[in-house]
């Protein structure tokens, strides 16, 4: 498999290194796949641009920073417009509907919006908007297995609040599954066409 | 003897280089860590803190990074094994009590998490401009220990082997990461305790009264004196003799300081550690450390693929540099490639080395980023013309 | 004036035995220090000290920085360092950290803790580190050859003030006292029973404990500002101090040749660095916790 290169995008405060860091966790530990979590470090306060890059590869991976992602998570409007161009013509793109409207003309080729900040706020803690997106990630590109996935989440979120974690990281795992289905059951929320990714995460 | 169970985190783990650096610590039963926060060092600093008291560890943080240098010092001579982290700026400022640690063979690991200088730099992005540093940072003649790691596991891994190299030289080891290595976070195999060989501290036999805290015969490492037992010893910074007096003349001088070279000099092939891949019949090799030994691969696979004849050394110990090493090659290959996060330090040793007998390349960079292996793959290829 | 130094001993003088062998390394001796020097009575005073607390000598430990004053640990057969220039403090620091159980004594001047080692000083008394520290101001650099020091008194000469010195000079007891030691005293060198007595209380004293001696330079500081020799220096200092203990750390300045107040000013009681260290990580982790350095390591 060649690697796959994962940006994860939001604002300072809504768990974007946390995101980065249960795919890391859950593709090296819980899955026989290696992964490099980088983020970009500076001056940012809470509630300025922040990311987190993941690198997934079968073998070890060489050179620790993403280039040209394969997969962009994108949690805030700032953090889409910063990233959206890096991502590649056949790359995915993943987003948070309540925040970020993506661009009809952008370059790749597949998009997959869920509301997870609505979501979040519905099951009563806004916070858990990124393990929301985590889940609709995960079963948007089967990047790992869902159950090694789920034992990351168990094993990086706070001592007392796995069980809520876990619940929104399936909710947003079935709202996933639901995007990719053939056959969807209703219309995707965002304006633009979304296709089936195939095995694009393998990309 | 074997790292003590309560002392490792036994099990697979995801973590950056800075924690990963920190575990290492202690697994090697380090007890003693006084710190200053410096970016992108401060993790080490952080994860210590939190967990040595369930440990039986001390950690605190100081006022600098002078005083953070000189206090491990004296809880090394305290009988702990100590620590401590910085970067770029607070390196500098360790300069002088590193030299202290030098002359008084004090063993402690200190930890540089590089970053671009010079002054303040890019605090929050990659160097390895502090090469030179390591090797000259303090005044006088001395010879250094110092290891370069490429990933969290090797840091790990190498905080480790520099615990135990300063206690079997007797002297302070430095560990030269950088700040992609200390902020990336990868897997983590933490082995069994029993799986863990450290080296412990070597006392005196002799009684009270009898022992000195400097006696040694030629490159021979001399055995510390406890501290409390009644040896009643005296350590100093000046130039001493065996018995740690002062002694201000040329001889006592020459003593001394061949004496804290030899002791690595003559060690050199116990101590110097690299990996070598596709030397046997390479015709153009890449020499790499740290984080540029990672990325350069990914240059050299391409280079191969074309039918390049190229091989990588990778330098596990900077300092001693592997002059033997560099010496041999050069008489069979036709090009010698250093890639470093620098505008040229370990390269100029390579050529030292070389002594013109194959071409030399250096494959600089100013810092604030890795090498891009197209650059990598283009010095290769026009190596091997 | 009647001589406090008379001839040189005759040769059975010489052949007795030093009465402060036991805390002295006699194979050191003679030391390097000049004729008329304070260092010499303050050194016996820190021996008789030791001597008249009964201390087991193998659990203390005496580190010095650089200057005359920092020759001071070379000379004591204890366990002793001698950091570099202002690094006393946090080398002592980790010392006594490392070892608990240990007396650790800074010995060293006031260009050494006061300049160069100016924010160790204020940062291992806001700590309370169990240190005591023992600083002999002379008002100059001597060891280099009488440049100016924090210390020198405004108008006083020296080799890098040939003029007078421009400064305002430090003030110690209050840098110690407001930064935090639980014992702050001053005397002069020929104050031999009283620097005693303030150096005991000052060893038994838990936390950060500071004792200012004052003393003379007689090679430079004296002769650089005509002041006689180093004995009539002393006699002067000595002369010249009020005794006023428990004055305000404020009152304490010291003006060109003027009066000394000297006395103990601060002697309170507060908990260490290590017995916050301990606390904290007791309330921390419950009963689970052991406490570092065990119930009765401290001094």
């Amino acid at each position: 498999m060649a690697s796959s290169e994962i940006r994860i995008t939001g604002f300072g405060g809504q768990g974007v290194i946390l995101c980065g860091y249960i795919i890391g966790k859950a593709a090296s530990i819980f899955s026989d796949m290696n992964a490099t979590l980088t983020q970009s470090f500076g001056p940012e306060a809470r509630g300025s641009a922040c990311s987190a890059q993941v690198v997934v590869n079968d073998e070890r991976v060489l050179y620790p920073y993403v280039t040209v992602p394969n997969i962009l998570i994108a949690m805030s409007r700032d953090g889409y417009y910063t990233h959206k161009e890096t991502l590649s013509k056949d790359g995915i793109l993943v987003y948070d509907e309540s925040l970020v409207e993506p661009d009809e003309d952008a370059p790749h080729k597949y998009a997959y919006g869920i509301p997870a900040s609505r979501i979040a706020e519905e099951m009563g803690r806004k916070i858990i908007s990124n393990i929301v997106m985590l889940g609709f990630f995960g079963a948007v590109t089967k990047l790992v297995p869902r159950d090694a996935f789920r034992e990351a989440v168990e094993s990086s979120v706070p001592e007392g609040t796995q069980e809520l974690n876990l619940k929104a990281f399936d909710t947003g795992w079935e709202r996933g599954e639901e995007a990719v289905a053939p056959k969807k059951q209703s219309k995707p929320k965002s304006s633009r066409k979304t296709e089936v990714a195939g095995s694009a995460a393998g990309g | 003897m074997q790292a003590d169970p309560k002392n490792v985190l036994t099990g697979s783990h995801y973590l950056d280089g800075n924690h990963a650096c920190a575990e290492g610590a202690l697994a090697a039963g380090c007890k003693f860590f006084a710190g200053y926060p410096l970016t992108p060092s401060t993790e080490i600093a952080e994860r210590v803190a939190r967990r040595f008291p369930m440990l039986g560890g001390i950690f605190v943080q100081m006022e600098d990074e002078l005083a953070s240098i000189t206090a491990i010092l004296g809880a090394s001579w305290g009988g702990k094994k100590t620590m401590t982290c910085t970067s770029g700026p607070g390196f500098s400022l360790m300069m002088e009590n590193f030299g202290l640690g030098i002359m008084t063979e004090t063993p402690f690991v200190l930890v540089n998490v590089q970053r671009g200088g010079p002054s303040t730099g890019l605090p929050t992005l990659p160097g390895q401009a502090d090469i030179m540093q390591a090797r000259w940072g303090s005044h006088g003649d001395y010879e250094v220990i110092a290891l370069a790691p490429d990933s969290p596991q090797e840091c790990f891994e190498f905080t480790i082997d520099a615990f135990n190299l300063s206690e079997k030289y007797r002297m302070p080891v430095l560990l030269m990461t950088d700040e992609c290595v200390g902020h990336m976070t990868e897997r983590v195999v933490i082995p069994e305790a029993d799986q863990i060989e450290l080296v412990e501290r070597r006392y005196t036999k002799k009684k009270p009264g009898e022992g000195w805290p400097f006696e040694h015969n030629g490159s021979d490492i001399p055995p510390m004196l406890p501290i409390g037992e009644g040896y009643r010893f005296h350590v100093t910074g000046l130039t001493h003799d065996y018995r740690g007096y002062p002694v201000i003349d040329a001889e006592a001088q020459k003593w001394k300081v061949e004496h804290l070279m030899d002791k690595v000099r003559k060690h050199a092939d116990e101590i110097i550690r690299y990996e070598q891949e596709g030397v046997e019949d390479a015709e153009v090799v890449v020499m790499a450390y740290g984080i540029s030994s990672r990325v350069v691969r990914r240059a050299i696979d391409q280079a191969r693929a074309e039918g390049i004849k190229v091989g990588l050394v990778k330098l596990i110990t900077i300092w001693p540099f592997a002059e033997k090493l560099v010496a041999e090659l050069s008489a069979k290959v036709k090009s010698l490639v250093m890639v470093e996060l620098n505008m040229g330090q370990l390269y100029y040793e390579m050529e030292r080395c070389a002594r013109g007998r194959c071409k030399t390349t250096l494959v600089g960079h100013t810092g604030g980023a890795v090498h891009k292996p197209e650059v990598i793959y283009a010095a290769i290829k026009e190596a091997a013309q | 004036m009647s001589p406090i130094i008379a001839e040189p001993p005759s040769k059975d003088v010489r052949d007795q035995k030093h009465p402060m062998e036991k805390l002295l390394r006699m194979d050191r001796i003679p030391h390097i220090w000049c004729p008329t020097c304070g260092l010499g009575t303050t050194v016996t005073a820190l021996a008789m000290a030791f001597e008249e607390l009964e201390l087991d000598l193998d659990k203390v430990a005496v580190v010095s920085g650089i200057g005359c004053t920092g020759r001071v640990a070379g000379y004591m057969k204890v366990d002793s360092f001698h950091a570099t220039h202002g690094r006393a403090m946090p080398y002592a620091f980790g010392l006594a950290l490392a070892r608990p159980d240990m007396k650790v004594i800074v010995f060293s001047g006031d260009g050494d803790l006061a300049s160069i080692g100016g924010n160790h000083f204020i940062h291992a008394a806001r700590r309370n580190a169990n240190l005591t520290v023992v600083c002999v101001n002379n008002f100059i650099y001597a060891m280099t050859g009488g440049q100016s020091a924090p210390t020198t008194p405004t108008t006083a000469k020296s080799s890098t003030s040939p003029y007078g010195t421009c400064e305002h000079p430090c003030n110690l007891p209050l840098l110690a006292g407001s930064s935090g030691a639980t014992y702050v005293a001053r005397w002069t060198c020929l104050h031999v029973r009283r620097l005693t007595k303030a150096i005991k209380e000052a060893i038994n004293k838990k936390g950060f404990s500071f004792v200012e001696v004052i003393a003379p330079c007689a090679t430079l500081y004296a002769r650089l500002n005509k002041l006689g020799s180093g004995l009539d220096l002393m006699r002067f200092y000595h002369e010249n101090s009020v005794i006023k203990h428990g004055a305000d750390l404020n009152e304490l300045d010291i003006d060109y040749q003027s009066k000394i107040i000297v006395g103990k000013f601060v002697d309170i009681e507060k908990p260490t660095f290590l017995d916050l260290y301990n606390q904290a990580n007791k309330r921390a982790f419950g009963d689970k916790y052991q406490p570092y350095g065990g119930d009765n390591g401290v001094k």
